[in-house]
């Protein structure tokens, strides 16, 4: 249970690292990844992946 | 010659001759209460006075520099695409490379040696500066500690303001730039697909309401703590064109200071919502018309350049690519010396400037009455007639009347002059550029497009060549209508 960043997508503006609750995105060289063992979809903590609300690029943060 | 008018950075300490003997009496900027001088309260003016955006005099002085260290925003706009980045490309919203705030300070160090007409460092995204907080505030501490005069400004869509209006005023920022394109959900809906607030996406009407109503208390905020507040908003026609005169009237009843309105780029090629749904862009006129429909009563903006999040320089130029990080040295030390002698500079060319100003005024006034006419002047800045006609990526554009010479706009044009030769293409461009305009003030221009703009209707005048704008505008107008007098007579 965990969510992607779509590489070739990823604008690397940044707005999913500090808003991730869990710390479960980094930068990795031009773009942001999401580490699936940190990674709880933000189940029980929001009402939605935040990740996925913040993202400006359409299909970018999805379910792994 | 040119290098006698336009204030080039200063390269030595001898600095520029005075173009023409000094005005009896007004050496310096003391001259005269600036209050009279620029209808602005002193205070207002002490604030405003070395800001190229917020003072259309300044602008003509001073520069600007972007850092682009935020890069993250909590809304989207259908008039921008975060993924597209050229640098060619001049509008808000565009970088070249984001900057960590430690990068960011080494680029202002930089910048502050090399440009000395250098006043002010904004953030201005390329997302939102109050959203994207953390990084804003560390480049402005850090920068502070180096060069603590230069003055801060930021740009924001407002969302997230009242979550940093305390850390906004204890910085000494003084200068906000609020984006506001509606003051009505129903029309915010179809400018902005979503925003993100308090962990959620919101959608449709809902989105802007609460971006509406964040907006309006960022604007109550920043007129608590007595931050000068300016306003843009991106006219779109057949979606809030006409209801910008609504948002002017509550943005200045709010207290803002000024209104900037621009007008909306949708090119398609940026990939924009806008620009995909073909969106067309307001013509000069339709701009025009809607500013001067809000220039009662109101500071209007008009000289604004839609620059770009890590633009450098003065207004109407952008030399971000000469400070590209790779060419920015691991170590620099801040020189105060170039900033410090050009302000002295500036100083004596404004008491100056004010004078021609001032006697430009009278010898208007005294005309019998006559027309209002718009004249586009190309001017490298400074304040001067100084550019080759086939050098200007630009005209200015002023109204000219017996009640005095006032600043419209700016037009963009296509270079004219390129590789040495001229391009009839552009020159019909820079033509039609020109409708409405009655003449052209510049400093030389080729037989052949003279000609070209002469058939066109279009008068042509070098005879004012590196004069004050005002003062050849207003010499151009009284000889131009004076002969006309006589004819008729």
């Amino acid at each position: 249970m965990s969510y992607k960043i779509v590489a070739e997508n990823c604008t690397a503006c940044g707005a999913c690292e500090f808003e991730c609750p869990n710390s479960a995105i980094k930068m990795k060289g031009d773009v942001f990844i999401i580490d699936p063992n940190s990674c709880t979809e933000c189940d029980g903590q929001f009402d939605e992946p935040q990740c996925a609300a913040i993202c400006p690029m359409p299909d970018t943060c999805i379910p792994a | 010659m040119s290098q006698l008018i336009h204030i080039q950075p200063l390269e030595s300490k001898g600095g520029i001759p005075s173009p023409r003997p000094q005005t009896e009496g007004c050496a310096s900027s003391a001259c005269g209460k600036m209050s009279d001088a620029h209808g602005l309260a002193d205070d207002i003016w002490e604030k405003v006075k070395d800001h190229p955006c917020y003072s259309e005099e300044a602008h003509q002085y001073f520069a600007r520099m972007h850092v682009a260290v935020a890069p993250a925003c909590n809304i989207q706009c259908n008039y921008c695409n975060r993924k597209y980045d050229c640098a060619n490309e001049s509008r808000p919203g565009v970088v070249s490379e984001r900057l960590t705030p430690e990068q960011a300070l080494r680029k202002v160090i930089a910048v502050a040696n090399e440009v000395s007409q250098l006043s002010v460092l904004g953030i201005a995204g390329p997302g939102d500066a109050c959203y994207d907080w953390e990084k804003t505030k560390e480049t402005f501490e850090e920068v502070a500690k180096v060069i603590p005069d230069v003055k801060f400004c930021l740009s924001t869509n407002g969302l997230a303001l009242a979550d940093c209006i305390d850390d906004i005023a204890k910085m000494n920022i003084d200068h906000v730039t609020l984006t506001i394109n509606m003051v009505d959900p129903e029309i915010g809906a179809k400018i902005y697909p979503w925003i993100f607030f308090n962990n959620k996406r919101w959608t449709g009407i809902e989105a802007s309401r609460i971006l509406h109503e964040r907006q309006m208390l960022a604007l109550e905020l920043l007129k608590e703590r007595g931050i000068l507040t300016k306003v843009n908003s991106v006219m779109i026609p057949d979606i809030n064109d006409t209801h910008l005169l609504e948002v002017n009237r509550v943005v200045k009843e709010k207290g803002a200071f000024l209104h900037n309105i621009m007008p909306l780029i949708s090119d398609p090629a940026h990939g924009t919502h806008f620009g995909l749904t073909g969106q067309r862009e307001p013509s000069h006129q339709e701009l025009m018309a809607l500013q001067n429909q809000l220039a009662d009563g109101t500071k209007l903006m008009r000289h604004c350049r839609q620059c770009r999040a890590d633009a450098i320089g003065l207004l109407g130029e952008d030399r971000g690519q000469a400070f590209s990080m790779d060419k920015i040295p691991e170590t620099l030390e801040y020189n105060p010396a170039n900033r410090a002698s050009y302000r002295e500079i500036v100083a004596q060319e404004r008491g100056e400037h004010l004078q021609q100003k001032k006697s430009a005024e009278r010898k208007l006034a005294e005309l019998e009455a006559k027309p209002t006419i718009l004249a586009a002047v190309v001017s490298k800045q400074g304040g001067r007639i100084n550019q080759h006609f086939g050098h200007a990526q630009e005209f200015q554009i002023y109204e000219v009347s017996p009640y005095g010479v006032k600043f419209i706009s700016h037009r963009k044009i296509p270079l004219y002059c390129a590789e040495g030769n001229g391009d009839d293409q552009r020159l019909d461009n820079i033509i039609t550029a020109l409708e409405g305009i009655q003449a052209v003030l510049c400093a030389r221009i080729g037989d052949c497009p003279r000609e070209k703009l002469e058939k066109a209707g279009i008068e042509v005048n070098v005879a004012y060549a590196h004069d004050w704008i005002e003062s050849g505008l207003s010499s151009w107008y009284a000889a131009r209508f004076s002969k006309e007098n006589r004819r008729i007579a």
